[in-house]
């Protein structure tokens, strides 16, 4: 049995006929737009689908059925913790007093957020052992930016202007090297060691008079603590550049290692990812950057700020010369803020601890079990995610790590993260989380051995992969050669929806 | 720990597999040194308290007052299916669409998303979403620099502050140079992007790869956009229209205006304020500049069968496949907040759309006429839409003494703007359709109050 829904739907432009919906707004008094110049107006009204409210609540129920989610099942995709979301954060973000907050509202009416934001912004600080912490960026990415930016204004704030190098491990990911790029630094990648470390080496000669900063993933991508780390920082400082954490992985160390304690400069938090906040199919998460002293003048503004009567508010614009200025419109994604805090709250410092305790033993056990059919990479115990290889399966029998994916789909579970990191051959990086049950562990780790043991048997079976979903794999060439990117026209299609 | 699923005796069970006699041991590659003590945080909090004190905390924000403030987020009616639907956990508790098998449903919300705002701006590629409308402005102007090779973005200072602010701090990172385009100071065109100005800075000889203007703009005024675009292609740049998505519902499209590139805030169309965000950033382009569009998109395509499919695509433009030299470092996008702008366009169709566009102007009238008569008429002569400054002299105070009466009487437009004498003694207000009568009488007479009495005490010190 398919595992999502099977039933393809059809467009909203295709369910589309005129004269249906509406009566949800007033009619405006005739000649409302009559001020309006005619120069200024648009000429063709756009041709939105006309569709009834019971229409439309059935289009977007049944077509939801056919994604695949932690609240259906088992979503292991590594890097990117999908663990359950508490429903009471849902609830929270959209009490009132929350969700109907203008963005510049006078500090005054906004002192229950300001608060919520203060408070955050130290409990942050306090998990990752750093002075002081901005919640502002959107996502991990926007972090990263921020974070690379504030290093470039420290050190241009140095009259330090020759440091044009960012180092990042060959593990890393994409979004490493992309934001150097954007942040305006050249990208010097460094190998990693057999151990699936940086290679102290290579980095060190590398290191230099040019380099404005390194960006270590710890754990890394492959789910290991980076063991040299307290090696890499030192000389990362040693040659005056700054060291940055990419903190997507903190969900293994929390209460263990505070990277800001630990040496590092500046870090991201992905609150989608450590603390909980949905992932919205995509979106929206939150970034929250924290930086040790040297970069605090930098932070991006405004901060929030507490006064000496207790009262919070905005910092005003131009209030702190030395900020790399603002990252967004407004103060910051304040509605996954609140589900974050919920989740920190609920959890306390003792209970954080248990997550991760719990999140690392349960990446241990399903490796063992994984183990005994596929290739572990690194004998040592891993974090809080770890990597498998299909190397061997593929050589063996032609099933790639692809092909396993696919299939897994079959047998009732979302797919690991796959080909990623770039550095182990058909790597699956597959990431449980605390709140999966043993149950559901076992089950995975015995679907995926009976994977391998079908690519010897009935290779074929895993290749044309999955049979139970609502599609069958996509040809992805010809729609990145002939996009067809929006929906022309109101009815009708040279491709129908299939029954 | 609240949400784990452990029953007794199962931790020992799966040690025991591991083979190590204490969870500890698997933290051994941590450096001594380098470990940490616990973590200094108040004890976990059960959920019946903390329910309590979210509660409390969202008791303190006034979020109850007659509220005229806009200034790039607006306040509006959500048909209550669009919430309903976003609280369905198959699309909340999912991530991006890697399995397009098992993603079809995120995969053709964002699709039609596409669709529809491309419907809305009238121009061809809209992307999947970016974060909000300060990003979205940003990678627009990035996205001109790309394409034309230059490095050089002039942007109207009618584009709102924080979007300018957005973009400075991106451009710092990319080497580019922006400069502001001033404001008319007086005349019948008060307010709007000085076009003299506009055609001095193109013509002095170091070449432009953007040009930024927004419509309406941070004031609330109808720009003249096509000239914009018209002044801008003559100097081989890229033109760049900042848009407001429920205005398109009866102002010109940047399809119409010539725009190169659309970029904006998506927040109006069914997303609640929230103090900021989740918002969602929009961006679209012409087919010319498709291969430099940062963000994912979503296209149409078969699977083996030949059945139709949505799938992620065009993604050498993306961060994990194209690493350094990427469009973007765009990862996790806006998804939920795109899903939410299509169920509400679908929802309130395109009838409800222009309305709710018709019936804020109305009420802006309204307002426009309520406050005039209470001594407060409009600084700008042009044409708006639902948004516009008055002349209240010391404006923050007034603004601060009408907080205290309940009223959140817009923005001062000497802070959002500072360093526009024209705009010293500004309020920026704004109506949409939730505004109602009974709120513009509460303003304009508790503003009608105050300025008496502001007139009084000058009077009686002079
Ligand atoms: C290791 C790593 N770094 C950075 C990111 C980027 O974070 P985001 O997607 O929130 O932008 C991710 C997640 O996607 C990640 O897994």
């Amino acid at each position: 049995m398919s595992v999502v829904g099977e039933q393809l739907q059809p467009t909203i432009f295709e369910l589309s006929r005129p004269g249906r919906g509406g009566g949800k707004i007033p009619h405006p008094p005739a000649g409302a737009l009559d001020r309006i110049p005619a120069s200024a107006r648009r000429a063709t009204p756009p041709a939105l689908p006309e569709i009834a409210e019971p229409e439309v609540v059935r289009h977007y129920v049944n077509l939801s059925t056919l994604n695949y989610a932690v609240d259906t099942g088992f979503y292991p995709l590594g890097s990117c913790t999908m663990k359950y979301n508490p429903k009471l954060n849902e609830w929270a973000a959209r009490l009132p007093g929350f969700a109907a907050l203008h963005p510049l509202a006078p500090d005054a009416a906004a002192q229950g957020t300001l608060q919520l934001l203060w408070e955050l912004e130290a409990m942050l600080a306090e998990i990752s052992g750093m002075t002081a912490v901005t919640l502002q960026p959107a996502a991990g990415a926007q972090g990263e930016l921020t974070g690379i930016l504030m290093v470039r204004a420290y050190h241009a704030s140095r009259g330090d202007l020759e440091r044009t190098e960012v180092l990042v491990p060959d593990s890393s990911h994409g979004t490493n090297p992309a934001t150097a790029s954007m942040a305006g630094f050249k990208t010097i990648t460094i190998p990693s060691a057999p151990d699936g470390g940086v290679d102290l080496d290579a980095f060190r000669a590398a290191l230099g008079p040019r380099t404005a900063a390194i960006m270590i993933t710890n754990p890394s991508t492959l789910g290991l603590f980076e063991a040299r780390i307290g090696e890499l920082l030192e000389a990362t400082h040693a040659v005056g550049a700054l060291a940055y954490m990419d903190g997507a992985n903190l969900n293994a160390i929390l209460g263990r290692f505070r990277p800001g304690e630990a040496g590092f400069d500046v870090m991201h938090i992905n609150t989608h990812k450590t603390f909980s906040t949905p992932h919205g199919g995509g979106g929206p998460g939150a970034g929250p950057v924290g930086v040790r002293d040297a970069l605090e003048p930098f932070l991006p503004g405004p901060r929030v700020i507490r006064e000496a009567d207790g009262s919070f508010r905005l910092e005003r614009s131009g209030e702190r010369p030395t900020s790399i200025g603002r990252v967004r419109s407004f103060f910051g994604s304040t509605g996954v803020l609140v589900r974050a805090y919920a989740y920190l709250r609920s959890h306390g410092g003792t209970g954080l601890r248990e997550v991760s305790d719990d999140a690392v033993l349960a990446a241990n056990y399903l490796k063992a079990l994984v183990g005994q059919a596929y290739q572990v990479p690194f004998d040592r115990p891993c974090m809080h995610e770890f990597v498998a290889s299909a190397a061997d399966l593929k050589h063996r029998t032609g099933v790639r790590t692809l092909d396993v994916a696919k299939r897994l789909i079959d047998k009732g579970y979302h797919p690991p993260t796959i080909y990623f990191p770039l550095t182990v051959e058909e790597a699956m990086l597959i990431e449980p989380t605390e709140t999966e049950s043993l149950e559901t562990l076992d089950g995975f780790a015995a679907a995926l051995i009976e994977i391998a043991r079908e690519a010897e048997t009935d290779p074929e079976l895993v290749t044309s992969a999955p049979h139970d979903a609502p599609v069958r794999r996509l040809d992805e060439a010809s729609a990145a050669r002939q996009p067809n990117l929006r929906w022309r026209g109101m009815t009708g299609s040279e491709m129908p929806c299939p029954d | 720990m609240p949400y784990g699923p452990h029953a007794a005796g199962d931790r020992a069970r799966m040690l025991e597999v591991v083979g190590v006699d204490s969870v500890d041991r698997l933290f051994d590659d941590i450096p001594e040194a380098l470990r940490s003590g616990p973590l200094r945080l108040d004890p976990p909090e059960p959920e019946l308290e903390l329910s309590a004190r979210l509660q409390a905390l969202a008791g303190r924000n006034l979020t109850d007052l007659a509220g005229f403030l806009g200034a790039g987020a607006y306040r509006h009616w959500t048909p209550a299916a669009v919430d309903q639907m976003l609280l369905r956990s198959e699309w909340y508790t999912a991530y991006t669409p890697y399995q397009p098998e098992v993603s079809q449903g995120t995969l053709q919300s964002i699709y039609e998303y596409q669709s529809l705002l491309a419907e809305l701006t009238a121009m061809d590629v809209v992307s999947a979403s970016h974060y909000d409308g300060g990003a979205a402005t940003a990678e627009a102007a990035l996205m001109t620099s790309r394409a034309t090779g230059r490095k050089r973005v002039l942007v109207s200072r009618g584009v709102h502050p924080h979007y300018r602010g957005t973009l400075a701090t991106y451009a710092a990172g990319a080497g580019l140079t922006v400069e502001d385009i001033p404001l008319v100071a007086q005349g019948p065109s008060a307010g709007t992007t000085d076009f003299a100005a506009l055609e001095r800075l193109l013509a002095d000889g170091i070449p432009v790869a953007g040009v930024v203007a927004a419509n309406p703009n941070v004031l609330g005024l109808l720009e003249d956009m096509p000239r914009v675009g018209e002044l801008a292609h003559g100097a081989g740049a890229l033109f760049v229209h900042v848009i407001e998505p429920v205005s398109l519902a009866v102002l010109a499209t940047p399809g119409e205006t010539g725009a190169d590139i659309a970029c904006g805030e998506g927040q109006p169309l069914g997303i609640p304020l929230q103090y900021g965000g989740p918002y969602l950033g929009i961006v679209a382009c012409r087919n010319a500049l498709v291969r430099q569009i940062p963000g994912r998109l979503v296209g149409l395509t078969r699977d083996l069968d030949g059945k139709r499919a949505f799938v992620m695509t065009m993604r050498a433009r993306e961060q994990d496949i194209r690493r350094e030299k990427a469009a973007s470092n765009i990862c996790t996008n806006q998804a939920l907040l795109a899903l939410a702008a299509g169920i509400y366009l679908t929802a309130i169709g395109p009838h409800g759309l222009r309305d709710v566009a018709a019936l804020g102007a109305a009420r802006a009238s309204e307002l426009e006429a309520a406050l005039a008569a209470a001594g407060a008429p409009r600084i700008h002569d042009g044409p708006y839409l639902n948004e516009f400054v008055v002349r209240v002299p010391d404006a923050p105070r007034v603004h601060a003494r009408l907080l205290e009466l309940g009223v959140l009487a817009g923005i001062p437009t000497a802070d959002l703007l500072p360093g526009e004498p024209a705009l010293d003694d500004g309020l920026l207000v704004c109506a949409t359709e939730v505004t109602t009568p009974a709120e513009i009488s509460r303003f304009a007479s508790a503003l009608a109050a105050e300025l008496t009495m502001a007139a009084g005490l000058t009077g009686g010190a002079a």
